[in-house]
């Protein structure tokens, strides 16, 4: 019985003293390898730092030109513009301008009779136009050289600000983009501003045609 | 004045943005296609005037809607179409993830601009707008819209709130609650009138469905009551229909 007994706690002490001892071998492993190996891998982690695609969808520009306001004379306009490309062929801008209007010759002639303040003698507009670049093309200058360019189609609406009103007004035309840069564009557009206007007594459709150059810049 | 400085500045900053560009390095990456076509310009219209082959370095110049311009290793520049660049390589040998604006962009988008043109009460409106998403569903837009008309035209200014329904549809409907002022101004050839400025709420409903890239269509109806001084609130209906754009 007590050998028994002994037998029982020996082997019991044995088997804790191998498990422990089995404890630290592992230890001992896993201390063998934090230790630094023979040779040490260079490994350096390249930053890869991708380079941004400039995207260049607007455009932003000045424009300047020759407005005839029906009955007030062929007056300079100037304005700006502000368009953003949305397909290849598809574009809106934003357009505004002004031009100071000259008497009318019915002023002129009568001498003294004014039909317009100075202040109302003002022409100035806004419009937001959907265009269509409807023949892509290039431009040849010499053996070598090239520039692009886009013939578009233009219409939208618009407020025009004239002798005291606003008036609400349909503008479309013509226009060509010539790029001799990929970021620079020089316009030549021609424009019909239509609008009612009652302000010598009947009411009556008026037809502003316009004619401007321009520099734009993509972004 | 105001706008030709704003104007002059834009200008400013897209030729210092262009400027900066110049010595930006390019993204380079590897053509996966049998080939691709360098067209003079970005547009289908352009002739082809160089093929690159598959396992030619090119780099990525620019961008300008649906076009890249690329520069292939012998120095030729040209615009390719971005679905012939859907399967090239990048450095790392990854797919390159042609940078496509699609319906996910939509769905994440934060701002918003627009312009619509309709009928208010009458009068043709141009109505321009911005507007933040605060949540898929619900969005903040601030309007300004002018109505011109035979005997008046006016100027309004709203704050309105959007509730899109179907946030995850291509066109889906929404609901719009608002207020503001608006400005009326009678015609100059009216005799014995004067400017007033009143406060106005709204109600409306609309649907907006995504076209393409940024493009968005919106249609919409607005019942608006105008508090006048007088003893009878006007009530003013508006229907417009516009694009808007999202960043």
């Amino acid at each position: 019985m007590e050998s028994r007994v002994l037998v029982l706690f020996l082997g019991l002490a044995l088997g804790v003293g191998g498990l422990t001892g089995c404890a630290r071998d592992r230890l001992v492993q896993a201390e063998d390898t934090t230790q630094p190996p023979v040779i040490e891998p260079d490994v350096a982690r390249r930053e890869i730092e991708v380079p941004k695609i400039d995207t260049e969808d607007f455009e932003v520009g000045i424009l300047m030109g020759q407005i005839s306001v029906e009955d007030f004379g062929v007056n300079t306009v100037a304005g700006g513009r502000f368009a953003y490309h949305v397909t290849e062929g598809f574009f809106v801008e934003l357009a505004a301008g002004r031009a100071d209007t000259e008497l009318t010759s019915f002023e002129r002639l009568s001498g003294a009779a004014q039909l317009l303040t100075e202040d109302d003698r003002e022409y100035s507009y806004y419009n937001v136009s959907l265009g269509y670049n409807i023949f892509p093309g290039e431009h040849f200058i010499g053996k070598n050289r090239a520039m692009n360019t886009e013939t578009y189609v233009i219409g939208g609406v618009g407020k025009t600000t004239f002798a005291g009103d606003d008036r609400f007004t349909i503008n479309f035309g013509m226009g060509m983009r010539v790029m001799p840069l990929d970021w620079l564009a020089v316009h030549g557009d021609i424009r019909d501003h239509v609008f009612d206007i009652d302000l010598l007594g009947q009411e009556k459709t008026s037809h502003n045609l316009e004619a401007t150059l321009g520099v734009t810049f993509f972004f | 004045m105001r706008w030709v400085l704003l104007v002059l500045s834009l200008c400013q900053f897209a030729i210092a943005a262009n400027a900066a560009g110049a010595e930006r390095p390019l993204r380079e990456v590897t053509i996966a296609d049998p080939f691709i076509e360098l067209h003079t310009g970005p547009g289908g219209g352009y002739p082809v005037f160089y093929v690159a082959e598959r396992g030619e370095q090119i780099a990525l110049v620019m961008r300008r809607t649906e076009w890249f311009k690329v520069r292939v290793a012998r120095g030729q520049e040209g615009w390719v179409h971005f679905e012939q660049l859907t399967t090239t390589l990048n450095s790392d040998g990854q797919p390159f993830d042609v940078p496509a604006l699609g319906f996910s962009d939509y769905e994440a988008r934060r701002w918003e601009v627009g312009a619509l043109y309709g009928d208010f009460g009458g009068a043709n409106v141009i109505a321009m707008y911005g507007s933040h998403n605060f949540t898929p569903n619900l969005s903040g837009e601030l309007w300004v819209s002018q109505a011109i008309g035979r005997f008046s035209d006016s100027t309004m200014v709203t704050l309105d709130i959007v509730h899109l329904m179907y946030p995850d549809w291509r066109a889906s409907p929404y609901f719009t609650l608002g207020g503001g002022v608006i400005k009326t101004q009678p015609k100059a050839t009216l005799v014995a009138t004067t400017d007033r400025t009143d406060n106005v709420a709204l109600a409306g409903a609309g649907v907006r469905v995504y076209l393409t890239r940024r493009f968005v269509f919106r249609g919409e109806y607005k019942t608006h009551v105008v508090f006048t001084s007088r003893d009878d609130n006007e009530e003013v209906q508006e229907w417009k229909a516009g694009f808007s754009f999202f960043f």
